[in-house]
C-alpha cells in the first residue's frame, strides 16, 4: 500500500513540474509523452491523464496518440530490457529462433514483462548493427551474432553478477 | 563579384575557416601521431569504445602525446571496430578488427618503435613506397564517396573539422546569391529525393518558394524506418553538419525561417550528435539570427519520432509532428503548398538534403558528372545479408548489381549460390539472378518491379526461402499499416494470411491467384505508398519465384529448406562421428541423445529447429542435414 501511494505521489510531482515546462498546445503532445517514458520507462495511466488535462485534449486522444507509435509502452519494463532486432539480415539469419530462445527461456512472449520485472521481452525494427546479425539488445549492450546457447549464456551472466560473481568476457 | 573586396559574408565565413583550417594543419602536420577510431553505433556494437579507451590508456601509460578521435563510419562494417592511424614519417594506416590486444600492440611498435605491423592492416590511405595501399581494394577503388567523403576520417563532434574540410562553403556561397539561384542550380543538377520515390528536389523546392504563404517549414526526414537501412543513421552520426547545411540552404532558397529534424528515436547516437551540431554551428553564427552577416535567420529544432513506419510518408510525419496519430492524408494537397500547420512545407531525406552543399559550393557539374541520364550523382546503398564484406556503399547510380554484390562486397560466403537480392526494404522487391547485370538507377528498378527505397540491399543465398521473405515484409508492412484505408489495412492482412499458411504447408494452388489478385488491387487503390507499394515484395516473388511458392504448395516442401513448418534436421548416422560431442553441447533444448553405437540422433518432437547443431558439427564430418519435405526424414 505505501509502495503504491509513494508511486502516485513520485507521478504527481514529477507531473507538476514537467507541465511547467510544456505550452498547452497539443502539439506537444509526443514530446510530452516521450519524457514521461524517459522517466518511469513506461507511461503510467495517471500521467496520461494529467497530460490530457494539461493539453485541453480528452483522455482517449492521449491513448489514441500513445498506442498508435511502437516507441510507447504501457508496463513498467524489466531491469533488464531485452529486445531483439527483427530487420531483414537478421531475419535471414534466423532472429525468430533467437527471439523464440528468449521467450522460452524468460517464459514470457514478446511485449511482456516477467513477474519479478527482471526481463522484458519486446522486438525492434532495426538497431542497424546489420553486420553483426542476428543482433539483441540488452540493456543498452548490442550483442551480435547471438544463437539460443548464447541466449543462455548471456542470462546466465546476469545471474551470475546479481550473485556477486564476476564472469569474464571472452 | 570583385576577387580583391571580398562580400560581407565571405568575410565573416572567413573569420571562421582560417582558425579551423589551421587547426586542422596543426593536428594533420604536427608533430603528434593520430588515433581515428570508428565509433559509430556499429563500430560500438563491435566493441570500438573499448579499443578507444585501450588507446587511452597505452598512450598515456606510454607517456605519449597524441591526438586520439572518435570519428564516425568509413562504412565497413565487416572490418569494425576499424581504426587509422597516422604518425609523421608514416602513412595514415587503416586497422581492421582492432581489439584491445591489438590496440597495446599498434601502440607499442607502431606509435613507439616505428614498425607498424603489416600482416594486421588493411592498407595504408594515401599512396606511398612502402605499403599496400587500401586503394588496391576493389572495396574502395570502385566507391565514389560523395556524400560519405568525409565519414569516419573527421570528428563529426567537432564543427571545425567540418569546415577545415570544405564544410559550410556552400551555405556561404548561397547567402551571396539570390535565393531563386539555388533553386535554379538544385533544379539542373537533376537531383532526385533519396527517400524512395525520386521527385525532383529543384522542382519542390520551387513549388514550396512559390506558394504565398508564410511561415514556412522546411524538415528534414530523418525517420529511416526500412529494416536493414542505416545510411541516415550513419550520416548523422559520422558528419551531421553536412545534413544540417543542406537544410540551411533548402531554408533559405525557399524562404523558411524554420527547420525541423525528424529523426527516429531509435538512433540515440546520432540524436547526440545533430543535437551538439545544432548547438555548434549557433555558437558560429551559421544558424539563428542573422546568419553569416546577412538577414537571413534560421531556427532548427529536432523533433524524435515515435517509431511508427508510415511517418516516412509525408503528411504523416507532418501530423505526427502536429501531436497526432501519424495518419497519412490524401494529396494533393502536397506538403509543398500545405503541410505542418496548413504552411507550405518542404520535406527532404538526409541524403538528399546532404547533396545540397556540395552541389552549392562546387557547381552542378560536380554531381551530373556522375550517374546515368535520369538519375544523376551517387547512391548510398546499406548492403548486407549473405555477402562476405557488408557495409554502406557509396557508388555513382548506374554501378550494376553485380558489381555491387560480387566487387565491392566480396560475394556470397562459403560458396553458396547467389539467389536473390531485396531493394528498397518492405517497399521493394527480389529481383533474381538475371538481374545481376542490370545498371541501378531509379527508372530500370522500377521497371524491373522493385523500387530504389532508401537504398536498403540485402542479398539472398540458396538457403533462403523467397516465400518467407515475402512473409516477412509483409508481416512488416501489416503491422505498420495505420488502418485508415481499407485496401491496405484488410488487404495486407489477407495477403499475410495465406502467405502464413503456404510457408507452413497449407496453401492452395489458387491462392497464389488470390495473391496476385490482391497485390495488384492494394497497389491501385491504397491511400498512401506504404500500402501500394507493401505488395511489391509478393509480386516480385510471385513473378520471378513461383516454383518455390509451387513447391510449398504441392509437394509441402521448402526448397531452401529455411521454412521451419516444412523442415527437419537430421544427423547422417553414417557420417557421425560418434565420439564427438559437439551437437549435444550445442543444443540448448537438450534435444540430441546418444543412441546405439554413440550415434547421435536428434528428437524430432523436442527439437526446435534453431540450427545450432548445423553450425556445432565440424565441416569435415557434416553429418548434421537440414531434410524438406517432412516425409522424406528416415524414421527411426
Amino acid at each position: 500500500m505505501n509502495q503504491i501511494l509513494k508511486k502516485e505521489e513520485k507521478i504527481e510531482t514529477f507531473m507538476r513540474d514537467l507541465l511547467r515546462a510544456f505550452p498547452r498546445e497539443s502539439g506537444f503532445l509526443i514530446p510530452l509523452l516521450q519524457k514521461i517514458q524517459e522517466t518511469f520507462g513506461y507511461l503510467p495511466r495517471e500521467a496520461m491523464e494529467r497530460a490530457a488535462a494539461h493539453l485541453g485534449i480528452s483522455e482517449a486522444e492521449v491513448y489514441g496518440v500513445a498506442t498508435f507509435y511502437n516507441q510507447f509502452r504501457f508496463h513498467p519494463p524489466g531491469k533488464h530490457p531485452v529486445k531483439v532486432c527483427m530487420g531483414t539480415a537478421c531475419h535471414v539469419k534466423g532472429a525468430s529462433v533467437i527471439s523464440e530462445s528468449w521467450e522460452r527461456r524468460l517464459s514470457i512472449k514478446i511485449g511482456q514483462t516477467t513477474a519479478d520485472r527482471e526481463f522484458s521481452l519486446d522486438r525492434v525494427a532495426c538497431v542497424g548493427c546489420c553486420a553483426l546479425a542476428p543482433v539483441s539488445v540488452v540493456g543498452a549492450k548490442v550483442h551480435g551474432h547471438m544463437a539460443p546457447t548464447k541466449v543462455d549464456g548471456l542470462l546466465l551472466a546476469i545471474q551470475l553478477e546479481k550473485e556477486g560473481k564476476k564472469l569474464s568476457e571472452p | 563579384m570583385n576577387p580583391e573586396r571580398p562580400s560581407p559574408v565571405e568575410q565573416s565565413f572567413a573569420k571562421l575557416r582560417s582558425p579551423a583550417r589551421q587547426k586542422w594543419q596543426s593536428m594533420k602536420k604536427g608533430a603528434e601521431p593520430a588515433i581515428l577510431v570508428g565509433t559509430a553505433t556499429c563500430g560500438r556494437a563491435s566493441g570500438a569504445l573499448e579499443v578507444f579507451k585501450a588507446f587511452q590508456e597505452q598512450t598515456e601509460r606510454a607517456g605519449l602525446k597524441a591526438h586520439l578521435i572518435q570519428v564516425g563510419c568509413l562504412g565497413h562494417c565487416y572490418a569494425e571496430p576499424l581504426v587509422i592511424i597516422s604518425r609523421p614519417g608514416f602513412p595514415a594506416i587503416a586497422y581492421p578488427r582492432v581489439n584491445p590486444v591489438i590496440a597495446s600492440l599498434l601502440v607499442r611498435s607502431f606509435l613507439i618503435e616505428g614498425d607498424p605491423p603489416i600482416e594486421l592492416m588493411l592498407g595504408a590511405m594515401e599512396e606511398n613506397d612502402s605499403f599496400p595501399t587500401v586503394w588496391e581494394l576493389p572495396r574502395f577503388r570502385l566507391e565514389n564517396r560523395f556524400l560519405l567523403r568525409r565519414c569516419g576520417l573527421i570528428d563529426p563532434e567537432n564543427i571545425d573539422h567540418y569546415i577545415a574540410n570544405g564544410g559550410y562553403e556552400g551555405l556561404c556561397s548561397a547567402l551571396q546569391k539570390e535565393p531563386e539561384e539555388t533553386i535554379f542550380l538544385i533544379k539542373n543538377s537533376g537531383l532526385r529525393g533519396r527517400g524512395g520515390a525520386g521527385f525532383s528536389a529543384g522542382r519542390k523546392w520551387e513549388i514550396c518558394a512559390h506558394t504565398e504563404e508564410s511561415p514556412k517549414y522546411v524538415i528534414c526526414n530523418a525517420d529511416e524506418g526500412d529494416p536493414g537501412a542505416f545510411m541516415d543513421r550513419s550520416l548523422l552520426e559520422s558528419d551531421p553538419h553536412q545534413t544540417l547545411e543542406g537544410l540551411i540552404i533548402a531554408g533559405y532558397a525557399i524562404g523558411a525561417s524554420f527547420g525541423i529534424i525528424y529523426l527516429r528515436s531509435e538512433y540515440p547516437l546520432a540524436e547526440e550528435r545533430v543535437k551538439k551540431a545544432l548547438a555548434q554551428a549557433e555558437e558560429k553564427g551559421l544558424l539563428g539570427e542573422k546568419i553569416l552577416a546577412t538577414d537571413f535567420s534560421f531556427r532548427v529544432s529536432l523533433f524524435r519520432a515515435s517509431g511508427a513506419f508510415v511517418c516516412g510518408e509525408e503528411t504523416a510525419l507532418i501530423h505526427s509532428i502536429e501531436g497526432k496519430r501519424g495518419m497519412p492524408r490524401y494529396r494533393p494537397p502536397y506538403p509543398a503548398v500545405s503541410g505542418l500547420k496548413g504552411k507550405p512545407t518542404l520535406i527532404n531525406n538526409v541524403k538528399t538534403l546532404s547533396a545540397v552543399p556540395h552541389i552549392v559550393a562546387n557547381g552542378v557539374k560536380s554531381f551530373t558528372s556522375l550517374g546515368t541520364e535520369g538519375s544523376k550523382g551517387t547512391m548510398v546503398f546499406a548492403l548486407v545479408g549473405k555477402v562476405n564484406n557488408p557495409g554502406l556503399i557509396e557508388v555513382p547510380m548506374g554501378m550494376t548489381l553485380r558489381q555491387l554484390i560480387f566487387d565491392l562486397s566480396g560475394g556470397v560466403p562459403r560458396g553458396k549460390r547467389f539467389k536473390a537480392v531485396q531493394i528498397g526494404g518492405p517497399s521493394g522487391g527480389c529481383l533474381p539472378e538475371k538481374f545481376l547485370s542490370l545498371p541501378i538507377d531509379f527508372e530500370s528498378l522500377k521497371e524491373a518491379g522493385a523500387m530504389m527505397g532508401s537504398g536498403g540491399l540485402v542479398v539472398l543465398d540458396e538457403d533462403d526461402c523467397m516465400v518467407e521473405v515475402a512473409r516477412y515484409f509483409l508481416d512488416f508492412t501489416q503491422k505498420e499499416s495505420c488502418g485508415k484505408c481499407t485496401l491496405c489495412r484488410l488487404g495486407t492482412w489477407q495477403m499475410l494470411d495465406l502467405l502464413a499458411d503456404i510457408t507452413r504447408g497449407k496453401g492452395k494452388t489458387e491462392d497464389l491467384d488470390l495473391l496476385r489478385e490482391l497485390a495488384e488491387d492494394i497497389q491501385a487503390g491504397a491511400l498512401c505508398n506504404l500500402g501500394r507499394t507493401s505488395a511489391n515484395p509478393v509480386l516480385t516473388t510471385l513473378r520471378y519465384f513461383r516454383h518455390e511458392y509451387k513447391a510449398h504448395i504441392l509437394e509441402k516442401k521448402c526448397p531452401a529448406r529455411m521454412c521451419r513448418a516444412l523442415t527437419a534436421f537430421y544427423i547422417i548416422p553414417d557420417k557421425c562421428e560418434r565420439s564427438c560431442d559437439a551437437c549435444v553441447g550445442s543444443c540448448s533444448m537438450e534435444a540430441i541423445k546418444t543412441g546405439r553405437g554413440m550415434k547421435k540422433i536428434i528428437d524430432q518432437e523436442k527439437c526446435v529447429k534453431c540450427g545450432s547443431c548445423l553450425g556445432a558439427c565440424p565441416p569435415k564430418y557434416g553429418a548434421v542435414t537440414k531434410i524438406s519435405p517432412l516425409s522424406e526424414v528416415p524414421q527411426g
